[in-house]
Formats: C-alpha cells, sequence, structure tokens
C-alpha cells in the first residue's frame, strides 16, 4: 500500500500512519514544511514497519509544483491514498485584525488542499482507482463566531468533497471527509489550556484508518459528534445568534 | 489550571499543564517554573501531582527514535506507553524485560519509579535494562545518563521520582521474547508457610510468580499461586482483546465491608477452577486489571489508598502475618491483595524500591478508619526492615521516608533544583 500524506507532521495523520506503517507496512511519501520534525517522524514509521519512506519538499501553494508534486509521485508506482491533513487552526481575532492572517488562514485550510485533491484525482481518474481523504472539522458545520475563518474554510473542504464525491460516483475512485471533534493533537494547545474537552488522538487515528479503509463518504470521529453536529446545524438562526457556542 | 488527579483519585488539585511536543525544544518549556514530569498518571499518590504548579505533560513525546533488531536495542521518546512497545516488539520477536501490572505506563514513568514486575526474581527492575537516560534540567543542561556514563546522576534518576531533571528519551535493552503465550498454572495454597515453600519451589523454573490472597482469611489464610513461563512455541486459544471501561464513577465505594468477603470468596472459588496448567495469552496474565478501563472508579468518588510494602525474608513470615491480622481485624481490605517474593538483586537506583524480601500490596477505599490502620502497618513494616513503595503511596510519614531510604542525602545532591511534586515536598521537604 502506498500512501500520500500532505501535512504529515499533524498530529492526527501522523497517529493515522503508526496504523498504516504496523498493520499494512506501507510505503510512504510524506510532506510537511517542519522538515526537522518530519524526519523524527520518518524514523519512528521505520521501526513501526513502514517498508519505505520518502519526504518530498514542502510546496503548499504553487499551483504548478503541486501538480508536478503529484506528477512524480505517480510516476514512482501507483498510489491507493492520498491524505491530506495539513491545516493551520487560526487564531479568529487576528484573521478579523489583519487581513493577512485572514488569507493565509484560508489559503492553507481551504485552498492549498483542494489543489492537492485535484494533482491527485485527475491520475486517480486515469487508473479508477485510488482514494482521496481530507482531514476536515467539525468546525466546518456550521460558522460560529469564535472560529469562522478556519470553519469556514473546513466547510470549502467538505462541499468540494461532496463534489468530488459525485464526480467519482460509481467509479472506483473514492473521496473520503474525515471530521474529528477537537483532538489531543499540538494543534488545540490553546483550547487545551483553557480546559476544553478534547478526545484522545489515537482513538481519532484509528477511527480515521478505518473509515478510510471502508471508503466511506463521510466520518465524525469521535462519533458522538455526528449526533451533535445535526443538532447544531439544525438550531434555527434566530435562536443560533443568541448563543455563545 | 486544570484538575488532575492520579490513579487513587483521592483528590484533584489545580495544575499548570504544559505540553511537551518536541523532544528537542523541552528545555525551552522547563522555564515556566518548578514542576514534575506527567505521563499516564498511573502513580497512585502524589508522585506525579504537583498542586497549584506545572505538570510537563509527556504524552506526546511518544515517538521511537531508533531500533536494532540483531541486539534489542531500542531507543525512544520518555512518553511512549509500554503497552504500545510490546505490540510492536513481541511480534517480532523481543519484549520488554520488565512490565508492572499496568502496560498502560510511559517509559519516563517506569524509569522514575524503577517499577517491577512478576518475574522480578529472574530480571529485577524495569532501571536494570536502561542503558541510557538524555535528561534535560531546568536550567537547560542536558545530561545523556547511563550504568556507565555518569553512574551517579544514572543511579539518582532510575527511581528518582523525576525529580534530577526532565527525563526526555531513554535507551532499552529489550529481551528475546517466547512470543506472546504463557504456560500457566494456578496453585491453591493455605498459610503463609505454603506461600513461601511455592516461592522457592518456583524460582528456578518459572519466570512470572504472584499470589492473591482473601486479605478477609486473617490467620487461616487461603490464597492462589500464580505462575506462568513462555510456552516455548506453543499457541493457545485465539485471544482477542477486549476492553471495557468502568462507565461511571459510583456515589459510594463499591469496594466495602458488605463486598469485601462475598468479593473474595467468589474469587477464591472462581480461580479453584483454573487450577492446573494452561497455555494463556501475556496480557490477561500479566496486566487482569487492564481489561477494565478506569477501573479505580470502583472505590467511588473519594477515591483509594493503596499500601505497598517490602519486607526482608528473614522477617517476612511474622511481618506479613501481623499486618494481614491487623488488616483482617481493620475490615478495610480490597478485592485483589497481591504477594509476591522479589528477588535478591542489587538495585540499580539510590531510591529504588524493590529488595530482597516478600512484598505486599493491597487497596483500601478512603474511610477515617484507615489512619490507624495505616499507622500500625507502618510500624510492622518498618521495624522488620522493610519499606514502601513511593509510586503507590499517598501519606506515609516522613519519618518512615527517611529511616527506610538511607540513600536520600545522597539522591538529594543530584536534585534539580526546577523539579517538585506533591511527594518530594511532603516527603523531602522541598
Amino acid at each position: 500500500m502506498k500512501i500520500v500524506v500532505i501535512g504529515a507532521t499533524s498530529g492526527i495523520a501522523e497517529h493515522c500512519c503508526r496504523l498504516w506503517a504496523t498493520e499494512d507496512a506501507a510505503d510512504f511519501v510524506l510532506m510537511a514544511r517542519d522538515t526537522v520534525k518530519l524526519e523524527k517522524i520518518a524514523a519512528d514509521l521505520t521501526i513501526r514497519g513502514a517498508r519505505s519512506i520518502s519526504l518530498a519538499k514542502a510546496e503548499f501553494f504553487d499551483p504548478a509544483a503541486i501538480a508536478a508534486f503529484a506528477d512524480e509521485a505517480v510516476t514512482a508506482g501507483p498510489i491507493d491514498l492520498v491524505l491530506i491533513a495539513h491545516g493551520w487552526l487560526s487564531d479568529q481575532q487576528s484573521c478579523q485584525d489583519e487581513l493577512a492572517v485572514c488569507r493565509e488562514s484560508v489559503e492553507v485550510n481551504a485552498v492549498s488542499p483542494v489543489l492537492f485533491a485535484e494533482a491527485f484525482a485527475r491520475h486517480f481518474a486515469k487508473a479508477d482507482r485510488g482514494t482521496i481523504a481530507f482531514l476536515g472539522s467539525v468546525a466546518g458545520d456550521r460558522g460560529r463566531k469564535v472560529n469562522y475563518t478556519y470553519g469556514a474554510s473546513k466547510g470549502f473542504v467538505a462541499r468540494y468533497a461532496e463534489g468530488m464525491q459525485h464526480r467519482f460516483a460509481g467509479s472506483g475512485v473514492k473521496i473520503v471527509l474525515i471530521k474529528p471533534g477537537p483532538t489531543d493533537t499540538p494543534m488545540t494547545a490553546a483550547q487545551k489550556a483553557k480546559g476544553k474537552r478534547v478526545a484522545p488522538v489515537a482513538q481519532v487515528a484509528r477511527e480515521t484508518v478505518n473509515g478510510i479503509r471502508r471508503g466511506r463518504p463521510m466520518v465524525y470521529t469521535p462519533a458522538i459528534w455526528w449526533p451533535i453536529m445535526l443538532i447544531v446545524r439544525h438550531i434555527p438562526r434566530f435562536v443560533f445568534n443568541r448563543l455563545s457556542i | 489550571m486544570r484538575p488532575v488527579s492520579s490513579w487513587g483519585r483521592l483528590e484533584a488539585p489545580l495544575h499548570d499543564i504544559v505540553e511537551l511536543t518536541d523532544r528537542d525544544t523541552v528545555a525551552a518549556s522547563l522555564l515556566r517554573g518548578r514542576g514534575i514530569a506527567y505521563g499516564m498518571g498511573r502513580s497512585y499518590g502524589d508522585a506525579c501531582l504537583n498542586p497549584g504548579g506545572i505538570l510537563w505533560r509527556t504524552a506526546s513525546l511518544d515517538r521511537l527514535i531508533s531500533f536494532d533488531p540483531a541486539t534489542g536495542r531500542l531507543a525512544c521518546e520518555a512518553g511512549v506507553v509500554l503497552r504500545d512497545i510490546q505490540k510492536l516488539m513481541i511480534p517480532r520477536g523481543w519484549s520488554l524485560p520488565v512490565v508492572p501490572g499496568t502496560q498502560f505506563v510511559t517509559v519516563g514513568g517506569a524509569i522514575a519509579n524503577d517499577v517491577h514486575g512478576k518475574n522480578h526474581h529472574v530480571v529485577g527492575s524495569f532501571g536494570e535494562h536502561v542503558r541510557r537516560i538524555r535528561l534535560v534540567r531546568s536550567d537547560g543542561e542536558r545530561i545523556d545518563c547511563g550504568p556507565d556514563l555518569r553512574p551517579d546522576v544514572f543511579a539518582a534518576t532510575v527511581a528518582g521520582l523525576g525529580l534530577t531533571g526532565l527525563i526526555v528519551e531513554a535507551e532499552l535493552q529489550l529481551r528475546p521474547s517466547g512470543g506472546p503465550w504463557l504456560e500457566a498454572e494456578t496453585v491453591p495454597f493455605d498459610g503463609l508457610a505454603d506461600f513461601f515453600a511455592l516461592s522457592d519451589e518456583s524460582e528456578a523454573g518459572w519466570e512470572h510468580t504472584v499470589a492473591w490472597i482473601d486479605c478477609t482469611s486473617g490467620s487461616d489464610l487461603r490464597g492462589l499461586f500464580m505462575r506462568a513461563r513462555p510456552a516455548g512455541g506453543r499457541s493457545g486459544k485465539p485471544w482477542r482483546e477486549r476492553s471495557r471501561r468502568m462507565p461511571l464513577t459510583p456515589p459510594v465505594s463499591l469496594v466495602n465491608r458488605l463486598s469485601l468477603k462475598p468479593f473474595n470468596a467468589l474469587y477464591f472459588r472462581l480461580g479453584r477452577r483454573r487450577i492446573g496448567v494452561q497455555l494463556v495469552h501475556y496480557e490477561p496474565f500479566l496486566f487482569p486489571l487492564d481489561s477494565v478501563l478506569e477501573w479505580n472508579r470502583l472505590y467511588g468518588p473519594r477515591g483509594f489508598y493503596q499500601y505497598q510494602s517490602v519486607v526482608p525474608r528473614a522477617a517476612a513470615l511474622e511481618a506479613t502475618r501481623d499486618m494481614l491480622a491487623a488488616i483482617a481485624r481493620s475490615g478495610e481490605g480490597s478485592f485483589l491483595a497481591v504477594l509476591k517474593m522479589f528477588g535478591d538483586r542489587p538495585p540499580t537506583g539510590l531510591l529504588s524500591f524493590p529488595r530482597e524480601g516478600v512484598t505486599l500490596a493491597l487497596d483500601f477505599r478512603y474511610s477515617r478508619r484507615l489512619p490507624p490502620l495505616f499507622a500500625r502497618l507502618d510500624d510492622i513494616v518498618r521495624a522488620a526492615g522493610g519499606r514502601l513503595y513511593p509510586a503507590k503511596d499517598a501519606r506515609m510519614p516522613r519519618a518512615l521516608y527517611e529511616a527506610t531510604y538511607p540513600n536520600l542525602p545522597v539522591f538529594a545532591r543530584h536534585r534539580d533544583p526546577g523539579m517538585t511534586s506533591g511527594m518530594s515536598r511532603r516527603l523531602m521537604g522541598r
């Protein structure tokens, strides 16, 4: 099994990779900005059973470079799975105060992921096989004042995944959208400091890997977020706007 | 600030939790103030707590660094959980030499408490198999130590309760594993003399030995002696891991005067059905309690104490008899009282708990009747030349600690002034 992971230093992605290394002896292509951390992760995955690991030069925004990366990765051998996991939990206040931060958040969380998806989708369409998994978020289910720049970006990814699922319906290509709730990773350090509950990352990774294996179109993890977000999505606006959630 | 409790759940003081996420940036996090490392929170008392202060959480320091399949040397970060190592390495023919009664502890915690397992008489304690420790001190200094490198720092750090600096990485010598299956035998016994005879008889041929005793049985003690050894390539019935979770904390302890006798009687009955030799998977044999996650909730909202002592062999018969009599008289006690014979091995750490002799461990639900009972047990242990296990302790008097850990003054010279815990302040004054 050959797996490409974009944003491989993401806590959830790293724990997913551990499972694929141990259970599938997978071959990996890993991309991340922090190469020092990435090398530590690669060493860890090798001990856990990864068959091979190659580290890709980080390039998240240049469309031509992303296309070239996908072409090159596919040329080296058929790819079974692309996990698009990079993301940045931007601070909402900063997004409001500084437009550059706002733009960066949208570019990292919304624009960049779909460029990677498209770059691989054309190869998968040709081969009629392959899975593209997006790491979305429950935050994408409804805009909320505490994180709507991040949430809207994740919502964009969700709608994009939906469109790709329509495009590949009935084909061998699977599009999976993972929606984790707040998870115990370095990304949520600020929330944890406020005492917010977070799910164990090993559990989220386990459910993510299982969902991807089954090719499920959407995975809420932990599963309790499905009913929670069902309710949140359906609260009438006049009520919702009075709530502080 | 967030409430954090240790395994005994006696209190949940507020802590400032600082996440350590990268082994190379730990020093910067240590500048925040004085505190103690917190791994899986499996120590029972205040060894892993620092009420009102900082806890450095090591859960994210969980990467493996290197492994040599030829020699079995594994280097990893301190937050790696022993269970993950076992799951990964046993299928490859290697295993951790020492694992305590739960696999849900970190490598750092196993070193800092110099934990022991049911095979102490064969392989000693965890620290004996540590080849290298990387410490980061609160002043930013990085110290690598091992049995052959700065051995004084190493001896202070093994069983050093996290007080010599933050353990960031360790290199462990794994042991060739006989696979996941054990040949196990359960032998019922009556009386302490029987327990000693069984322990002696099993010392050579059985790698794992432990005895469950009915702590309510008083003077006519009954128990089940359990011993196991690698099954030598044979495998048993396919074993599937199943874990349940104690779903809630009951309003009162389910372990109480009413339930104690019937449960112990039932456990003895059920155990007797297992008499004889069978093939068992290592997990249910070595970690029976790990299959019920959060079993510590059983003791209700007030939590519980564990009392684990060791007394030298020469005094053990009398001391153990007196302790069991005192416990039976009190009417308190636990479902799982455990007796084990330690081997005669030189300790690795200055403050290592295991020593030649007999260790007794039992849980007590929180109760106002406990202090006099504990005082009586302390007297017996001290008179017999024994000591208590800090990893399990939440209440031993400082005088008892000082009298039974004579290396304390030497240890004090290696303390990192930036490291402090509820336990260190209680037992060492700072």
